[in-house]
């Protein structure tokens, strides 16, 4: 498969007056053309400033990307000027916000602002750019284009100024699409429509898509593969299937506990105690031992290296050390 | 939209009627009259004085004569300067501070719109410092005080502009600058700071991940955005400085309608006070009315006439 984008230990730090915050500390992960996939964690884990980082998005300062690199066509995007990265924005990759009802520009039609994204990237006439809008507000399921190009935010509910939203960002058929919590902000059923809106164009268009989410539910039904931070790190990753069936991580087996069940008939949740750790002054150690019920001496102390447990899965845990192994096996 | 001007326009004229009751018993509660003088006029020209100028009939009568001379827009005759009606002074007095006040306005509204967005942009930099700077010394500061420092340094001192009076683009160039600071400032402070809020919002953030250049950005989606604060205090901005200001008038002897305002108070003038106050009033009430326009143009989201809304 080909590969669209490839982030290499990507370091993003914020200062802040209590002083530096490591947000993301050494992200690495690969997307191959017309996959889907979903960052998953908590709030603050890194994931959002790690979308926001590959477009170069997080306000500088206070925000910096410290070290690392995001590879793009073979162009690292954190060396590029200023002015050369506009030119990727919007043409080549395109993002989502949370909330459709505040992505928008209350004051102009949401023509004008399909229309001027396409203006700023392609040479084309108005009205060129106006059948390209109409065509992709077609293809996300907008009823009646040509009368809506007119109108206002306002005038479109929530579901279907997600649409919108989308059509914006898609509209100059971008290879990448990330997607930060893009149905975090819309009820259940709308959710449903705007997930297979996105394997809908996903299928037509063929474009890789990055989407954050905390929300389990969303990454069964979209995600061909999974990363789940936490800490500013990627913990465990790998294939929807592995991660749903063959959870390693503690962390990642927490996540998927404390989701409700409907199966399990009176099951009670099971949340991870305690909380994240402070990302002022990280721990040495894997940042998850101190809420980790199998931590060992050595999880405070040194970070674990990471083991690949099959081509895609790989996982951050000294429970995979062929020592903890053998206890674990000696304990059995 | 018809009916929404009609409704406004009715609203416009009780509001109108209202401040004439109010001004006109108010100023007849004051004790005195405009002939309780130091000079002494004998009895018998003092009641004819009165019985001319109708104040020798009860309040409700002469309230009600008042009432239909405004209605045919007679202000009346002044007391203290016999010899004009209070049309001829507004007549005279208006066009020139009108003038004063379109031009101040023009330099007050662009150049804090402009200081402002540019502290914004360079939020917490030097820039940004300095332009506030600027801000607080442009209220702080009463534009008497700028006036006469301004005629100090510059018409004095370097003598390279006049220092008073009213007839050529020259004149104009102090008073517009003492005039026009204070309203400035604010407008820059106001513009900065709805600048701020509107540039950490989503739809920026939307922009700017479109690939937008930083000026489509701050002009086409921020500042439209940023402006309705900034509008809103500019009917009640304008209308006073549109309507003459009697300090920075009387300092740079500007024949405008300022001293008006204050000498008919001084004299118990009481045509001129009403007159002053009819007109100051029609012209902030028809200011509002227009900054209420112009919400409506700025932001689709407010409808002035309900309906159309899907």
């Amino acid at each position: 498969m080909e590969k669209v984008l490839e982030v290499k230990d990507l370091h993003v730090t914020f200062t802040t007056y209590g002083g530096e915050v490591q947000a993301v500390r050494g992200v690495s992960f690969d997307l191959f053309k017309g996959e889907t996939l979903a960052i998953v964690g908590e709030s603050g884990c890194g994931k959002s400033v790690t979308s926001q980082s590959i477009m170069r998005l997080i306000p500088s300062p206070p925000g910096r990307i410290a070290d690392g690199a995001v590879l793009f066509k073979g162009k690292d995007l954190t060396k590029l000027k200023e002015s050369e990265m506009r030119d990727i924005r919007g043409a080549d990759i395109s993002m989502i916000f949370q909330d459709p009802m505040t992505a928008l520009n209350p004051t102009i039609t949401i023509g004008e602002q399909i229309i001027e994204g396409i203006m700023q990237h392609e040479t084309i006439s108005r009205q060129d750019a106006r059948k390209k809008a109409l065509e992709m507000l077609n293809l996300v399921g907008i009823p009646n284009p040509s009368e809506r190009l007119k109108h206002y935010p306002h005038q479109f509910s929530g579901g279907m100024r997600q649409r919108i939203v989308i059509a914006m960002a898609l509209v100059c058929e971008p290879e990448v699409l990330i997607a930060d919590e893009p149905t975090t902000a819309l009820d259940v059923t709308i959710q449903a429509q705007i997930l297979d809106l996105f394997k809908d164009i996903q299928k037509k268009t063929g474009v890789s898509i990055i989407i954050i989410t905390h929300d389990l539910g969303v990454v069964a039904q979209v995600a061909d593969r999974i990363a789940v931070m936490y800490a500013g790190k990627i913990v465990e990753a790998g294939e929807r299937r592995e991660i749903f069936y063959n959870p390693q991580h503690p962390y990642t087996k927490g996540l998927l506990n404390s989701v409700p069940r409907l199966d399990l008939d009176g099951a009670d949740l099971v949340p991870i105690g305690g909380s994240p750790p402070d990302l002022f002054a990280p721990p040495a150690g894997c940042p998850f031992a101190a809420r980790c019920g199998y931590a060992m001496e050595v999880c405070d102390r040194v970070y674990p290296y990471k083991t690949h447990l099959s081509r895609d899965h790989h996982v951050d845990c000294w429970l995979q050390d062929e020592r903890a192994q053998k206890m674990l096996a000696g304990v059995k | 939209m018809t009916g929404y001007i009609i409704k406004r326009l009715i609203a416009m004229v009780v509001t109108l009627w209202f401040i004439i009751t109010l001004t006109f018993f108010l100023m007849h509660s004051i004790p005195g009259s405009p002939f309780n003088e130091e000079r002494n006029t004998s009895e018998a020209v003092q009641r004819n004085l009165e019985k001319f100028y109708h104040l020798d009939e009860p309040l409700y009568v002469q309230y009600g004569m008042y009432l239909k001379s405004v209605a045919t827009f007679d202000f009346g005759p002044s007391i203290k300067k016999s010899s004009q009606t209070v049309n001829e002074m507004l007549g005279r007095g208006f066009p020139v501070s009108f003038e004063l006040g379109i031009v101040t306005l023009i330099v007050a509204v662009f150049s804090g719109i402009a200081l402002g967005i540019i502290a914004a942009l360079r939020h917490n930099g030097f820039i940004d410092y300095l332009a506030m700077t600027i801000a607080v010394l442009g209220i702080s500061v009463p534009n008497f005080v700028l006036a006469t420092l301004l005629i100090q340094q510059l018409a004095v001192n370097l003598a390279i502009l006049p220092v008073a009076t009213w007839s050529s683009p020259k004149h104009m160039i102090l008073p517009t600058l003492a005039l026009a600071t204070g309203p400035m400032a604010i407008i820059a402070r106001l513009t900065r700071s709805s600048m701020l809020e509107v540039l950490t919002q989503d739809y920026i953030k939307t922009a700017k991940a479109k690939g937008l250049s930083p000026v489509k950005i701050v002009f086409k989606h921020a500042l439209r955005n940023a402006l309705l604060p900034v509008v809103t205090v500019l009917g009640s901005l304008a209308a006073s400085i549109l309507t003459g200001t009697f300090v920075i008038e009387k300092i740079f002897a500007i024949p405008g309608m300022g001293k008006y305002f204050v000498e008919s108070i001084n004299t118990r003038d009481y045509p001129v006070i009403m007159g002053t106050t009819v007109f100051y009033s029609s012209i902030l009430i028809i200011m509002l009315f227009l900054v209420d326009i112009a919400y409506g143009v700025l932001d689709p989201r407010i409808k002035l006439h309900k309906k159309e809304a899907s």
